[in-house]
């Protein structure tokens, strides 16, 4: 299972490489999105991905997963969510300004 | 702190008191309350001549960083005395000289005096200090006080390119010079130039001597203008001529030739000492002689022949330093030791006639409006005191008798000619070389001081081509100074014996120590006649083939070379300046491209190379699949769904798609969440994933019409291939982690939580119990992360710069 969530987790990071090596601003977004999903998988992956119950006390089993890295998961979520809603505003903003999404058009400053 | 300390460090105060001297007390040039300063300073100076005429030194330490062993130790010697003598002399002279010189009115004299008194300050703690550290911080002061001082008529561009060059020489030299301090510092431990040199014998056999000798004579060389670092001083003569004649004829330039002399007992009796010193500066003596004859300005024939006259001090150090070779009381150590001699000796006389040259240049360019020689001619009459003055100064500097630099000259030839016995260090073969080409160079020599001589002083006199109307001699106070200057290049001349043992033989004793056993003495005794000898015939060769060049000079000033004023080296300097700018401009071009794809490709490719390389290097490729968890049939489903939604992303042309195809990816990954018992996970999945679809489709329904296209991105070869880098090394460090992990054999701390989250915190959701309980602060600091995120869209949202362009 580990094996597999781990090619899993290389294609997610293919992809979103790929993706923010684009030219479009929303690609490089969608890209940053599938990087972040590739890097929480991969937290999961990591911690070993053996059968036992959720990590709620109430379920009395002998096994639990392992309830850190989903804790350090779901900061990260938060995280990234609150990271990305900022670069699609500022996104959202730049096409505003700029007319374009095209990250060629979008380069240097005024003083060159 | 001794008196001592603080007369080293006078002229710095008194440069602070001066802009409000100037301010304040605008009636009165504000050069003669600088000029109280050198003059009490050459008097107290002179108090120890005793002290040091007797052999002894004087030594104190005031501790600055005494934990990395600098400290500001003054040491006084004969060498050291015979600088501070010649600063503090000079200096008061040219103060003098420049209160005439430079007008109250016209020029802003607050900052003239700032840099002298700066400078002053910087060579008087060169000479002084006995620790390499504070020397190498009042040398770099010397080359700044130096480059402000050249560009003082900031306007002109000429001034400011000298000034740049200057500085960039000689800091680049004195920067070369740190590291070789800092190998010696390796070598003995020591900063202290006297502890330096009593472990002479241990540092001669260590592997670092020749580089430290190499980057300290880099440092030498390119502050006395050595050859082919002299091109910064003909450049530097933009400067008033008050600054070159005390900069760069009489005390700065011989910042190199005090360096030099004092490791000469450091690195003295060494061949490649030996050979560097005397080959640079018997070379640099030609070079600038040759060069200086084809100048047309009369600063710049003084300028090559500073360089030149530096040069030959510095090959005499060079040859002096053999005597060091034969060690104490030998014949042989106080035979050759007659080079040192000459060194010091015209090391003194250089100061003094160059110093009162530059001066009467001063007075020309300042009477006539011009430094030409084309233009100047027929001066004897109406300047008949500057041309006494020039007339012993180029006399003196041609080596003619009896002036002091015929006794020098004579010393020269005396020391070269003996050099040239010494059998060692392949003397035999190259020694010869020595006396002819100083030979060659003192015929330049006397050529240029004829050139100089009667082509301003004597011929017609052409009013028509100069500036000033009424031309006419010097006010007194102007001439002061080089009268006193041209009175001591004769008194030297004619009664060279009052210096002897007062300040020539210290000053050898502090050059080559330990050649002398106990209470034997240098055998210093300088006369005029000392029967027909070689030298004799050598001196009265130079003034007839000189004079017979001179008298042809019709013919060979018409040659092409006479014509070329600069110096060719100058070609190099500008070509690799233009180069480097060039150069840099266009590597940074080249990386710079202002692509935000060029950025993330040159650091992903980075970081996939480093671990590539750390993986192959180590080899730590590893997979385990012992410890794997068994797949059930539907998470091969789940699993390849996901995958082809993800691989699909990159080919959607539609926007809209690619925004629902990354939803679902999302929403999938909320499955796996599930699968794997993470229902926390799941639920704030869901839910991001949610918001985030809406605000992507917001973001999208908000594009400008035009942008409402189609688009394919553009297939990129390069980027597919680092994209598949990356996915094949993430996943292979993914293996090797596992395999790692499960081989270690470490517990995972979260038995822990499932111990105690009941019985500590009381709460049975264990991750939300990590959440604000065992790891609270993570939390706080996220809702922290996602306030100001929050904050930031509003802003960017609401906040409207107007009036100017904003982002």
């Amino acid at each position: 299972m580990e094996i597999l969530m781990s090619i899993t987790v290389g294609v997610l990071f293919m992809v979103g490489t790929y993706l923010i090596l684009t030219k479009s601003l929303l690609r490089v977004i969608l890209g940053l999105m599938l990087l972040s999903h590739g890097a929480h998988l991969l937290l999961l992956t990591m911690s070993g991905l053996k059968r036992g119950a959720p990590p709620l006390l109430g379920e009395e089993a002998p096994f639990y997963a392992d309830p850190l890295p989903q804790a350090l998961i779901l900061t990260a979520i938060v995280i990234s969510f609150g990271v990305t809603a900022f670069l699609l505003v500022l996104a959202y903003r730049t096409y505003k300004e700029h007319k374009t999404d095209d990250l060629d058009k979008l380069r240097g400053t005024g003083d060159e | 702190m001794t008196a001592l300390h603080w007369a080293t460090i006078s002229p710095f105060l008194l440069a602070i008191l001066v802009p409000f001297l100037y301010k304040y007390l605008r009636n009165i040039h504000t050069g003669w309350f600088v000029l109280a300063l050198p003059v009490f300073l050459f008097i107290y100076f002179i108090q120890f001549l005793p002290v040091t005429s007797n052999g002894d030194v004087v030594k104190h330490t005031v501790p600055w960083v005494p934990s990395l062993g600098i400290n500001f130790t003054v040491y006084v010697d004969g060498l050291s005395l015979l600088f501070l003598l010649l600063i503090t002399g000079i200096g008061s002279l040219v103060v003098l000289y420049s209160i005439y010189y430079l007008s109250k009115k016209t020029e802003s004299l607050n900052n003239f005096y700032v840099y002298l008194l700066m400078f002053m300050g910087a060579m008087l703690g060169v000479v002084i200090s006995d620790n390499l550290i504070v020397l190498y911080v009042f040398w770099e002061l010397t080359s700044l006080a130096s480059s402000l001082l050249i560009s003082y008529w900031f306007h002109r561009e000429k001034s400011i390119y000298g000034a740049q060059k200057s500085m960039l020489i000689t800091v680049f030299g004195g920067f070369a010079m740190l590291g070789g301090f800092s190998l010696l510092y390796v070598m003995t431990n020591t900063f202290s130039i006297r502890g330096i040199i009593e472990q002479a014998a241990i540092i001669a056999n260590d592997p670092l001597i020749l580089p430290a000798m190499l980057l300290i004579l880099l440092g030498a060389f390119t502050k006395s203008a050595q050859f082919p670092f002299h091109i910064w001083l003909p450049d530097a003569m933009e400067a008033p001529t008050p600054v070159s004649a005390y900069l760069h004829s009489a005390t700065m330039v011989k910042a190199g030739i005090y360096l030099v002399a004092r490791l000469t007992p450091a690195f003295g009796g060494l061949p490649e000492w030996f050979w560097i010193v005397s080959a640079f500066g018997i070379f640099t003596l030609l070079w600038g002689s040759v060069s200086a004859v084809r100048q047309k300005d009369l600063k710049s024939i003084l300028a090559f022949s500073t360089i030149s006259q530096l040069g030959l001090i510095m090959s005499l150090l060079g040859l002096g330093s053999a005597a060091l070779y034969y060690g104490t009381g030998t014949e042989a150590a106080l035979y050759y030791s007659a080079a040192t001699l000459a060194a010091v000796f015209h090391l003194i006389n250089h100061a003094t006639f160059k110093g009162g040259l530059f001066m009467a240049v001063g007075i020309i360019d300042h009477e006539t409006g011009t430094r030409d020689i084309r233009k100047l001619g027929g001066l004897m009459a109406i300047m008949p005191i500057t041309f006494t003055i020039s007339l012993i100064g180029l006399a003196a500097m041609a080596g003619l008798p009896p002036l002091n630099g015929f006794l020098s000259k004579e010393m020269f030839f005396t020391g070269i000619l003996r050099a040239s016995e010494l059998d060692i260090f392949n003397m035999q073969t190259w020694g010869l070389l020595f006396p002819v080409i100083g030979w060659i160079a003192s015929v330049f020599t006397f050529v240029y001081c004829t050139i100089m001589f009667f082509k301003t002083f004597t011929g017609k006199f052409q009013p028509e081509k100069l500036d000033v109307k009424h031309v006419h001699e010097a006010p007194i106070g102007m001439l002061i100074s080089p009268i006193i200057l041209v009175s001591l290049v004769v008194i030297f001349g004619f009664f060279p014996n009052i210096l002897s043992y007062t300040i020539i033989e210290p000053a050898m004793a502090a050059i080559l120590p330990g050649l002398l056993d106990e209470g034997q003495r240098f055998y210093v005794n300088i006369y005029h006649w000392h029967g027909f000898n070689t030298e004799l015939l050598m001196t009265i060769g130079v003034i007839g083939v000189g004079i017979f060049i001179y008298l042809t000079a019709k013919k060979w000033m018409q040659l092409n070379i006479y014509l070329k004023e600069r110096d060719p080296l100058n070609y190099f300097y500008d070509q690799s300046l233009v180069g480097l700018i060039k150069g840099s401009t266009s590597v940074t071009q080249i990386q710079m491209t202002g692509l935000l794809r060029d950025y993330f490709a040159y650091m992903i490719t980075f970081t996939v190379l480093l671990l590539g390389y750390t993986f192959v290097r180590y080899d730590v490729f590893a997979i385990d699949t012992t410890n794997v968890a068994v797949i059930s049939p539907y998470m091969w489903i789940l699993t390849l769904v996901f995958i082809a939604a993800t691989l699909a992303v990159p080919f959607i042309n539609h926007r809209i798609t690619a925004i629902i195809i990354v939803g679902v990816i999302g929403f999938l990954l909320a499955l796996f969440f599930a699968v794997f018992r993470a229902p926390d996970l799941v639920l704030t999945q869901l839910l991001v994933e949610t918001v985030m679809v809406v605000l992507l489709l917001l973001a999208f329904y908000h594009l400008p019409e035009l942008r409402k296209e189609k688009f394919t991105p553009r297939f990129n070869g390069v980027n597919l291939i680092i994209s598949v880098a990356v996915g094949i090394f993430i996943t292979v460090t993914a293996f090797s982690a596992f395999a790692l992990s499960t081989s270690n054999g470490i517990e995972p701390i979260s038995l822990y939580f499932v111990e105690n989250s009941y019985t500590l915190a009381a709460g049975k959701n264990m991750v939300n119990v990590i959440l604000v309980d065992f790891r609270g602060l993570d939390t706080l600091l996220e809702v922290l992360v996602l306030g100001i995120a929050a904050l930031g869209v509003v802003t960017l949202i609401k906040l409207r710069m107007t009036g100017r362009e904003d982002v």
